[in-house]
């Protein structure tokens, strides 16, 4: 349990997708200008991210490891990722119209996101287990959603600052995501200290 | 077995069991769209300006195909054109848009009143509010940093002499000026109207006409002489109701500050050069 914790923990803040180890940066600096929009994102990330782990976990232990095949995983993952995400937008379509018209947006905007392909690699590289997987990619989910409402609320500022003409639109919103990621690097070293 | 052989075999059918379980998903979980709403959408403009009361210019065209009995002219930038159109798609009878336009109530422009300080602050009026209610001397008058220029789908409003101006003729009554000016100035009323009163300052007469000689004193002449008994003033400002005028322009030919200006909204530039000819 505790180690189960620990994993979240540090997938939450000290291994931070998007701060700390740049992944999923596109819909970061794409989708953070509005804080509705931006959470709309990061909950069906971790959505996504949830779905795509319990899904290749399984094919990689049982079908790839098995056969010897562990070096085609970048391949099947992108594979059985996308066409997941495209199954369940049919599926929501169908039956949740409501939750299809506020995710469905961003769903095909994940189904290429680095970072969803990086939890499921991440996974197997670290030798999770099924239960483990889970904990992380939810942990990692979580810090992507936490990351994209913080980044929004630094973006709402940055709207009405006036920076030089040089800065203004995407170089200082880089410079900002740049030290917003330097704030997540407090957090190494925190989560051993919080479970000694 | 051979390994590139086994990769190749346990990756095509990976890939193709995706696609067979994809094929079978959009057979059996695909839903029926509406055929009206794609063409009711089609007629309608796509500036998304909510005017109609709906999310949208989809949500219209969808609550149109699939809910009975909802009016087909509620879409005041498409106009008479596209009320037209749906109504023959739905086969219901067909009803005149009622022409909106958006009005300022204020003419507090540089000629009428002056500044209490130099703002120098976020050019917004949001911003400029905050700051002591803005730079002018009257905190209820349009601030003239143009929030409202910014929104506008149609470029129909203007800054000119510190106020916003609004071209009737490009104005189509989305009302998205309306909700954002943070002064709450501007109201989109039918074109059909002519009477509009130019002040919004809540003070007390004295009060209001030291900061702007343009402002509503209150003085309730528009009230006593008005034959169907549309004007009211409350907390100082006269109030035109609309409902009851019949734009004869009595009112504002008795009153003494002039704030209460009678023009044809449809389609005149009502600020011209010479605007003592257009106010009575």
């Amino acid at each position: 349990m505790k180690s189960l914790i620990i994993i979240l923990m540090t997938s939450v803040l000290v291994n931070n997708y998007v701060l700390s180890k740049f992944l999923g940066i596109c819909p970061f600096l794409g989708v953070s200008k509005k804080l509705n929009q931006a959470a709309g994102m990061g909950v069906a990330v971790i959505f996504v991210m949830l779905l795509a782990t319990a899904v290749t976990w399984p094919i990689y232990t049982y079908i790839l490891a098995k056969n010897g095949l562990d070096y085609m995983r970048t391949i099947v993952f992108i594979l059985v990722i996308a066409s997941l995400v495209q199954l369940v937008e049919i599926i929501l379509k169908k039956y949740m119209p409501a939750l299809h018209a506020s995710l469905g947006i961003y769903l095909p905007l994940i189904t290429t996101n680095c970072a969803v392909l990086g939890v499921t690699l991440n996974n197997i590289n670290d030798s999770y287990n099924f239960i483990e997987s889970m904990v992380n990619s939810l942990g990692c989910g979580l810090g992507f959603l936490l990351a994209m409402v913080l980044f929004a609320g630094v973006r709402s500022r940055l709207e009405t600052a006036n920076p030089p003409e040089a800065f203004k639109g995407l170089p200082i919103t880089l410079v900002s995501a740049a030290i917003v990621a330097l704030s997540f690097f407090g957090f190494s070293g925190v989560v051993d200290g919080l479970f000694a | 077995m051979n390994p590139i052989l086994l990769a190749v075999i346990v990756v095509c059918s990976i890939g193709i069991l995706c696609a067979v379980v994809l094929v079978i998903a959009a057979r059996f979980f695909s839903v029926e769209e509406n055929e009206k709403i794609g063409a009711i959408r089609e007629c309608l403009p796509g500036a998304n300006c909510g005017a109609c009361g709906y999310a949208g210019c989809d949500g219209y065209a969808k609550a149109l195909a699939e809910e009975e009995g909802i009016k087909t002219n509620l879409c005041i930038p498409g106009g008479d054109g596209a009320a037209r159109q749906i109504s023959e798609i739905l086969g219901v009878e067909f009803e005149d848009v009622v022409e909106q336009v958006a009005v300022v109530h204020c003419y507090g422009d540089c000629n009428h009143t002056s500044h209490k300080m130099d703002y120098d602050g976020i050019q917004s009026c949001q911003a400029a509010k905050m700051f002591y209610g803005g730079a002018g001397k009257c905190s209820f008058g349009c601030i003239g940093l143009g929030d409202c220029v910014g929104v506008c789908p149609n470029n129909a409003i203007c800054i000119e002499n510190g106020i916003a101006h609004i071209d009737t003729r490009k104005c189509i009554g989305c009302g998205l000026c309306a909700k954002t000016c943070p002064q709450k100035l501007i109201t989109v009323m039918a074109d059909v109207e002519s009477v509009l009163v130019t002040c919004n300052n809540r003070e007390k007469g004295a009060v209001a006409r030291q900061k702007c000689s343009n402002a509503c004193i209150g003085c309730k002449m528009c009230v006593k002489n008005c034959p169907s008994g549309a004007i009211s003033v409350e907390d100082n400002l006269a109030r035109v109701d609309y409902e009851k005028c019949t734009n004869c322009g009595e009112c504002a030919k008795h009153c003494p500050v002039g704030c209460i200006l009678v023009s044809d909204f449809s389609g005149i530039h009502r600020y011209s050069e010479d605007d003592e000819g257009q106010k009575f």
